[in-house]
């Protein structure tokens, strides 16, 4: 009876660690587990200051998916930005993807705006239209050196 | 003449003796680290002495973790409401408090209290045991001790020390809910919002990584103290017990801390 019970706690013990161990990867450090529920979209910006992989990309408000992955097309030295959108959300080819910051100094999202082409992107496909990020530092520069009139 | 240059020479000499010393020391640990390593996979020791020892640093220690992560987490949340709310930016707390807690002190606090709890009972009872000759009668029995006593502490502190941490990862973030959601009122959605948002796997896997090198250390640590209790030069018998016990817990808190140090400049 008791080796019995003190196997049983080990158990018990080692199933709550790996449960947390779980909800830390999963649902907080975002392992895809499963995957395929998302198909991948590529942006290509002139700047992405201050975006991170991970970031939201929300539509009206609501996240529709995440920033795969940032990196730099070396033929023009745009910034390509995958963009993994939940499946289920159908973007047209016309859309407008937009750098945007919640709030004033908070994390950099991307926006996307709907179009109203007919044409549904599927995976792998283009966001062509895209505005950069705005550099708030730049902002204030232009204001204090006098570009703006 | 000679003794001259001798006395001359002798604090010379000291610093040479303590930097061999120092140096056999951590060559020995090595070694017992290794070996200790290399018992858990050939021949490996029964599963039956991995469980008790799960048992005893695992099982046991849930309790302390579960209470120092809940209070870690509710003083995060009082300290960083109070910090964040002079900015404006309080919605920020559960970021600071499961980032605070994922990459650093969820492994390290956790570490610590086992050492307290495990390491210095690890030292102790091996630490009898070689004074009591118990280690030589398995030697003569055919018995490797390093297989039989060392082995299935290193094995279950890997399995403990990143599950405990896990909990202790887990209790804290509901200690900063607690106090930042319940007690002062921000809004709970926020709180887990942003948690969702600042945690990456990175973060996540880099807490891991710490804790299964703690893990390591202190096990290590502890079972090299108690079992060279017998080569102490410094005391022997019981005396020799206790200071293995004492130098098992300083050691391994500095080797957590100074690891924790190194890791972290490697791990960001």
């Amino acid at each position: 009876m008791k080796k019995y019970s003190m196997e049983t706690t080990v158990g018990i013990f080692v199933l709550a660690g790996l449960l947390c161990v779980a909800y830390l990867t999963v649902k907080l450090g975002k392992l895809e587990v499963l995957g395929g529920d998302r198909y991948p979209l590529t942006a290509r910006f002139k700047d992405v200051t201050g975006l991170k992989s991970g970031a939201y990309v929300e539509m009206a408000g609501v996240r529709i998916g995440r920033v795969g992955g940032i990196r730099l097309d070396t033929k023009d030295n745009m910034a390509l930005v995958t963009l993994d959108i939940d499946k289920g959300v159908r973007l047209t080819d016309d859309s407008i993807a937009s750098i945007k910051t919640s709030g004033l100094i908070g994390d950099k999202f991307v926006k996307v705006s709907p179009g109203g082409s007919d044409e549904v992107l599927g995976p792998g496909g283009v966001i062509v239209e895209t505005e950069a990020s705005v550099d708030l530092g730049d902002l204030i520069g232009k204001y204090v050196f006098g570009g703006v009139k | 003449m000679t003794d001259a240059i001798t006395f001359l020479l002798s604090p010379a000499a000291f610093v040479g003796r303590t930097v061999l010393t120092v140096v056999a020391e951590l060559g020995g640990f090595c070694i017992f680290l290794v070996q200790g390593l290399w018992r858990i996979a050939i021949p490996s020791p029964s599963w039956r002495k991995i469980v008790q020892q799960v048992y005893f640093i695992g099982v046991k220690s849930i309790f302390v973790i579960v209470l120092i992560g809940l209070f870690t987490g509710m003083v995060l949340g009082l300290q960083g409401y109070y910090t964040l709310v002079k900015f404006g930016s309080e919605g920020l707390l559960g970021a600071a408090v499961s980032l605070s807690i994922i990459r650093e002190l969820g492994p390290v606090l956790t570490a610590i209290m086992i050492t307290g709890r495990a390491g210095s009972s690890m030292a102790a009872e091996i630490g009898i045991m070689r004074i009591s000759e118990q280690i030589d009668a398995l030697w003569s029995m055919g018995i490797n001790p390093m297989r039989f006593l060392i082995a299935p502490r290193l094995a279950a502190s890997l399995i403990c020390f990143p599950l405990l941490t896990a909990i202790f990862d887990v209790v804290g973030i509901g200690g900063g809910y607690l106090t930042g959601v319940a007690l002062l009122g921000i809004n709970p959605g926020t709180y887990f919002d942003r948690i969702d948002a600042a945690v990456e796997l990175t973060d996540v896997s880099g807490g891991f990584v710490k804790s299964v090198v703690f893990a390591l250390l202190v096990a290590a640590i502890s079972c090299y103290q108690g079992y060279f209790t017998h080569a102490r030069r410094d005391g022997f018998g019981a005396k020799g017990v206790s200071l293995a016990t004492t130098a098992a817990v300083v050691f391994s808190c500095v080797a957590i801390l100074v690891a924790d140090y190194v890791l972290t400049s490697f791990l960001l």
